[in-house]
């Protein structure tokens, strides 16, 4: 069994903070091993923290927090030696650090599988960031290796500054998912498992300069994937969706392209939860 | 208990009194120099002739070095060139791959456990017509023992097969940039970057904390320091944690040891806010023999490894540009509150948008603390132009030049890295000093080899290992060399009123010559022979090392 990893990448007050808190209090029995940089302004909120070492911090519900400094490889080793092992690590990268590298190195490891690339993007400064000459092309890249990019803070920065900010990030963000949350409020599964879909060039079959909206759908009950399937794929908002369900017989992977859908049986591993991506006006009107 | 000493010369780097032939030294420290008339005045003496025939300069300075380059000698060297060890033995450069396989095999046959790994250091692959190093080359070594060679720059490790197999890494479908693959899918055995060297090299016995000096390392750090005429040197990058600074406190105590060492915390692996507490908590450790409480902020990688931050126009080859490794909001946090404490950072800035960033990010924090003399100081800085330069003195700042890089980079700066036009301008001695800016040159060991006088000769004459003259305009002349490794390495380490010139009042540190380096030509300088040091008036023979 090789422990899988969640690196989360994004600029100095992008949220990863936030956020990890959130996971942490939404965790629902898993056993999350948190990586930071370093132990600096505590990044764990003070009524999570149940005991602190000077490596190792022990959170509520078996969860801990630990720092790697200068050597991720030896402390992710140390993360996967532990016993009972994580049943997850989210590994917090620095400001400044290319996810994509990380990526990429965790890759020589074996025993160490990583299940995602999350990039966070404050919606009020990301424009910010990449006009600064120092950091626009570390921020650009950091977006470019997302499987998922969070944009962040949307409520203190304006629907203009938000679909604005939309807009330049799903530019750069590939095929990555992006959506938006504040508050570190997004599905925990969406994190631990993120999905990848390409979207239609933003700038030219929609080229309003409104932007899409992607939104997350976890049904709260077992439901019949073909109807929900089709029910999305009539909806002229709704440009492009894909996940996963839970029916009365298991877990079902759907795809809707346009007015097209398709139901499969889902992967192993797989979480419930849906990306749905819509066109911005008509939620937003 | 006064001892007059006189020699054929002394150098005092006072300009008052520029040369002199005797010194006399009371309790370690320098009473005064002038003709034995003159200095007979301090009282009973004991004349010592010993240096009757020796040129005495200032102890020299090696501004940035790493206490690491003693402990790397306790593995097998395999350089391209001849290069110094501890114990006085010349190591003959390895001309070829053959010359490198033959050397690391007789090593190999003389340890005894047959799963001891064995590492090795300095291969430069470039010399032998960038002929390219796998696993097959160096399973012909052991292929049972894990072996692992780090190249001269640091950014690259050639390994063994059996190493890859003991790190998990010997498998197909490995994807990274820095790890190429055979026609087999599997992994060549050439580790490129930090990233990828780190998850191999414990295996073939490159320890994770290397930066953190051991005892024998430190000793033979020492005599290393003894043959080059240094008795203040520092050690750029250290974590020190607490068994740390007691060994290093311990030996650097030791009566035998030959050099002062400044340690500096460097930023890696810990918040803004404990780094300056550390230091802090570092300064009040410090004494005569080792200097605490300086910071080392690493801003950005190497140009040859194409992670240091260019502006404009960028790589010569079109490789993208480079790696921060700080957030330009926590260096402002780290400079403003060090301003604020007192602490003195040195910034390791290769690329120039580095450079800028420091520059940039001084003229702001200093706005808001106000420092006299702060002398804080951007190591390498090797990109840096005269508009820099001319902001960088406006700003108080001192800068520390890798002048061996020309030697032994500069062919490559000038081909691939940054071309013809930058790699000229590189290392601008001539301009940092034309603009007023306080300047040190290094070598960075053990990158390159720790030798001041060398380091002094890259500089005045800037030729490149294949014998071209980079940067005509920027050479400078032998007497800036010399004070440039002696007091202007003290300036920048605020240890210009204790080292660094021989006068009333400063420590007994000597470099004891054989050679005039005032005489013997610029194209010489590196050839001046090294009789030993005096350090805090101890006397330390090469011969007796
Ligand atoms: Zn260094």
């Amino acid at each position: 069994m090789s422990l899988p990893v969640t690196i989360l990448s994004g600029y100095l007050g992008a949220g990863k903070t936030t956020l990890v808190n959130q996971m942490l209090r939404h965790a629902q029995g898993r056993r999350f091993a948190v990586m930071v940089n370093e132990f600096g302004d505590l990044p764990i909120d003070a009524d999570l923290i149940e005991a602190e070492g000077d490596d190792l911090i022990a959170l509520a519900g078996g969860c801990v927090c630990c720092s790697y400094g200068d050597d991720l490889m030896a402390a992710l080793a140390q993360m996967a030696a532990m016993r009972p092992a994580p049943d997850h690590v989210i590994l917090e990268a620095s400001g400044v650090a290319l996810p994509g590298a990380i990526a990429a190195s965790l890759g020589l490891v074996s025993g160490i599988e990583t299940t995602g690339v999350i990039v966070l993007a404050d919606a009020a400064q990301i424009e910010a960031s990449l006009a600064n000459d120092y950091i626009s092309d570390t921020v650009a890249r950091q977006l470019k290796a997302a499987d998922l990019v969070v944009l962040t803070k949307g409520d203190l920065a304006g629907a203009d500054a938000v679909a604005q900010a939309g807009t330049t990030v799903t530019r750069l963000a590939g095929d990555a998912t992006v959506i938006r949350a504040d508050h570190g409020r997004v599905p925990v599964e969406i994190i631990l498992n993120p999905l990848r879909i390409a979207l239609p060039d933003i700038g030219a079959p929609h080229g309003s300069g409104q932007g899409l909206v992607t939104s997350v759908e976890v049904p709260d009950k077992p439901l019949d994937a073909e109807t929900y399937a089709k029910d999305l794929a009539n909806r002229a908002d709704v440009i492009r969706a894909k996940g996963h369900v839970q029916t009365a017989t298991g877990l079902k992977t759907v795809q809707i392209v346009g007015a097209q859908w398709d139901v499969s049986p889902a992967p192993e591993n797989a979480q419930p939860g849906v990306v749905v991506i819509r066109l911005q006006d008509h939620v937003e009107a | 208990m006064i001892t007059i000493y006189n020699a054929r010369k002394i150098i005092t780097m006072n300009p008052a009194h520029a040369h002199t032939t005797h010194v006399a030294v009371r309790d370690g420290k320098i009473l005064g120099t002038g003709s034995l008339e003159d200095l007979q005045g301090w009282g009973d003496y004991t004349l010592d002739e010993r240096f009757a025939d020796k040129v005495l300069m200032p102890g020299l300075i090696e501004a940035h070095s790493h206490l690491m380059e003693g402990s790397l000698w306790a593995y097998t060297y395999v350089g391209f060139f001849d290069r110094m060890a501890p114990d006085g033995q010349m190591q003959q450069g390895c001309k070829n791959l053959d010359d490198v396989l033959a050397r690391m095999k007789k090593a190999e046959a003389k340890i005894e456990d047959p799963d001891a790994p064995m590492p090795a250091w300095s291969l430069d692959p470039i010399y032998f017509g960038n002929e390219r190093v796998t696993r097959h080359d160096l399973d012909k070594i052991s292929a049972t023992r894990p072996i692992g060679i780090m190249h001269a720059s640091g950014h690259i490790m050639n390994v063994n097969t059996k190493a890859l197999e003991l790190a998990g890494m010997l498998r197909t479908g490995v994807n990274h940039d820095g790890v190429p693959l055979g026609a087999d899918g599997l992994p060549l055995g050439e580790l490129k970057g930090p990233d990828v060297m780190t998850p191999v090299s414990p295996f073939v016995g490159f320890d994770r904390d290397m930066l953190n000096c051991d005892e024998a390392g430190m000793w033979k750090f020492g005599q290393l320091c003894v043959r080059a005429g240094v008795t203040t040197a520092t050690d750029l990058a250290n974590k020190l944690p607490p068994d740390v600074v007691d060994l290093m406190g311990r030996v650097t105590g030791n009566k035998k040891y030959p050099a002062r060492v400044v340690s500096l915390r460097f930023h890696h692996g810990v918040s803004p806010e404990d780094l300056i507490t550390h230091a802090e908590a570092l300064k009040l450790k410090s004494t005569d023999m080792m200097r605490l409480g300086k910071i080392k902020v690493i801003v950005d990688g190497s140009i040859q490894g194409f992670s240091a931050r260019l502006r404009e126009p960028g790589y010569y080859n079109g490789a993208p540009n480079g790696l921060w490794y700080i957030s330009p909001e926590h260096l402002a946090y780290i400079v403003e509150k060090s301003l604020e404490k007192g602490i003195h950072i040195n910034t390791h800035t290769n690329g120039d948008q580095a450079t800028q960033l420091v520059i940039e990010t001084m003229t702001e924090a200093l706005k808001k603390h106000p420092s006299p003399d702060h002398r804080f100081t951007l190591q390498h800085c090797q990109l840096a132009d005269v508009a820099q330069f001319r902001k960088i003195a406006k700003l108080g700042m001192c800068v520390n030049l890798f002048a061996n890089h020309h030697f032994y980079w500069g062919d490559q700066h000038y081909a691939l890295t940054v071309g013809p036009e930058r790699a000229e301008r590189m290392n601008a001695c001539a301009t940092a000093l034309r603009m007023g800016v306080p300047m040190a040159i290094h070598s960075d060991a053990p990158i390159t080899p720790l030798a001041p006088l060398f380091t002094g000769w890259c500089a005045v004459n800037r030729l490149t290992a294949s014998g071209r003259t980079l940067g005509e305009a920027e050479k400078i002349s032998v007497a800036d060399a010399l004070y440039a490794i002696t007091l202007g390495a003290a300036y920048t380490l605020h240890l210009d009123q204790e080292v660094g010139s021989i006068e009333a009042g400063k420590r007994a540190d000597f470099a004891v010559l054989e050679d005039d380096p005032e005489e013997i030509g610029g194209d010489k300088l590196k050839d001046v022979r090294v009789w030993g040091t005096v350090q805090g008036g101890r006397i330390f023979a090469v011969d007796d090392l």
